[in-house]
């Protein structure tokens, strides 16, 4: 197992989702000197910011935030809101990392988004136990304004996926459901939900703090870059900055090219990093932002390596639900393996290409399609590659040792140390409240 | 009206393929993949037929 620790950046100025001390849990009080949970952004108001900013999700898929919330408040109701910590990508650690760090941020987005959607009730759904002690503990010190509740779930690939989030909370397994309904149409307990990534949350409160911001905060990004010969690092961005530049500002200079968005953009070649990182730009280019993991192919590495290791994850993570995606994601995984170990066949190539034309679309959740994205994507970038692996085994592959290749694009999340004891009497404990607050429920 | 399948329902009994050809095929491993989502009109006869093969309900009918 290579999994390598996340590194964090040093402090970023205030309005940054990273903030002003990202390797320390903040504190309520230093939230609020912060100026968070004081914005008068009344909900209107602050939705006609996040359509004027053109803020989108920051889960994977990149939909517009406003439009989601609208969608929700409209099917009226009694809505439900849900923060999705989630994060299933082995090379992503925002989320995680957000949640141990600033949990107020996103409970702050979390409260902002049910006053917009008119929820009465909401939802912290994570795996992460250290992230799931760090939000209760910030309930414990700063109540919501809505019921909240804790929701924890094995940590797998799918199980951040919309409807694995309302079928877990709802008490069923955290595995995906077929679409429609979607969850803003149907979803926990039958209402209307909202199930929103963290870090968007965190920019929906960001702006309502600072709307004259607002720009700024929707066209900057959390990204997890690994690959390189250094630690991965977790830091933030703005759109636009060339991929290149990442790789070479942040510890993967003369990068062959990219496995990007997570599993989900599939293998970019070394031109493709003059890209910009900017979600449009990168889709128009077939590829995606998704959640901004980006795993930088070292000189040295071999791509067919990274795509079969990404394969390999799939296939293991594969909720064996659909069918298709168990033979799917199999396939896929075995001929590039195959291809990584040298002993693949003469008709490896036109199965690839038979399966990322075949396989999209086809199962109840994106899993399938990321592999499909990474065989055709690996064909479209690195045709030689392809070849050179039929004719003769890669050296470089065989020394990788392609038996254990998902572990290798897994990153672990950073370590956040405790806010600081405020150096005052602990608080007596809360009386009875008229209706439990579950989330309050293992509270240390 | 559309056609829709359950991929988490369909078990690759194959047997939704034969009355709707146009409709639905099935892959390298038996399991169904629509060719269409949108029925053309005319085939919602052969829609109906296709959805009610199936032994596990993976297809269903809307609109």
């Amino acid at each position: 197992m290579t999994t390598t620790t996340v590194r964090l950046p040093p402090a970023q100025p205030p309005g940054t989702v990273l903030g002003t001390a990202p390797a320390i849990a903040e504190s309520a009080d230093a939230y609020r000197a912060s100026g968070g949970y004081g914005a008068t952004t009344g909900p209107g108001e602050l939705l006609a910011h996040l359509a004027a900013s053109g803020l989108r999700g920051r889960g994977g898929a990149g939909f517009p935030a406003a439009v989601k919330l609208r969608s929700v408040r409209d099917r009226g109701g009694h809505p439900v809101v849900v923060a999705n910590g989630e994060e299933g990508e082995p090379g992503s650690a925002k989320d995680r990392w957000l949640l141990r760090a600033r949990p107020h941020l996103v409970l702050d987005g979390l409260a902002r988004a049910a006053a917009v959607t008119g929820a009465a009730r909401g939802f912290v759904y994570l795996s992460d136990p250290a992230a799931g002690e760090s939000v209760r503990r910030a309930l414990a010190e700063h109540p919501p304004p809505l019921p909240v509740e804790v929701v924890e779930t094995d940590h797998t690939y799918v199980a951040g996926e919309e409807t694995s989030v309302v079928r877990r909370i709802d008490g069923g397994p955290a595995l995906p459901t077929a679409k429609p309904p979607r969850p803003f149409e149907q979803g926990v307990g039958g209402a209307p939900t909202l199930v929103s990534n963290v870090e968007t949350l965190a920019r929906i409160a960001l702006t309502a703090a600072r709307p004259d911001l607002r720009d700024t905060i929707a066209r900057s990004t959390l990204v997890t870059l690994s690959g390189g010969p250094v630690s991965p690092l977790l830091t933030e961005v703005p759109y636009g900055i060339p991929l290149r530049a990442l790789a070479d500002r942040y510890g993967n200079p003369g990068a062959a090219g990219a496995l990007m968005g997570g599993l989900f953009g599939g293998l970019v070649d070394a031109d493709a990093l003059d890209l910009p990182l900017e979600p449009d730009a990168l889709i128009a280019a077939g590829t995606a932002l998704g959640c901004g993991a980006i795993h930088f192919l070292a000189p040295g590495r071999c791509p067919v390596t990274t795509a079969a290791d990404a394969a390999a994850h799939l296939a293991a993570e594969s909720a064996r639900q659909c069918g298709v995606c168990v033979s799917g994601t199999a396939a896929v995984g075995k001929a590039l393996y195959g291809l990584a170990a040298g002993t693949a066949g003469p008709d490896t190539a036109d199965s690839l290409d038979r399966w990322a034309r075949g396989l999209r679309g086809r199962g109840a959740c994106g899993l399938l399609d990321a592999a499909a994205g990474i065989a055709g994507s690996l064909l479209r970038s690195f045709p030689h590659l392809v070849r050179s692996h039929l004719a003769a085994p890669c050296p470089v592959c065989a020394g990788a040792a392609p038996a254990d290749g998902r572990h290798r694009l897994t990153v672990a999340v950073p370590v956040v140390a405790g806010a600081p004891v405020p150096a005052r009497p602990p608080r007596p404990a809360p009386s009875p409240t008229p209706f439990p607050l579950p989330a309050l429920k293992g509270t240390p | 009206m559309k056609l829709l399948l359950d991929s988490t329902r369909c078990q690759g009994y194959g047997l939704c393929q034969e009355p709707a050809p146009d409709l639905v095929e099935l892959d390298e491993w038996g399991y169904a993949r629509l060719i269409t989502l949108v029925v053309p009109p005319g085939a919602e006869d052969e829609a109906r037929a296709c959805a009610e093969s199936c032994p596990n309900s993976a297809l269903r009918l809307e609109g």
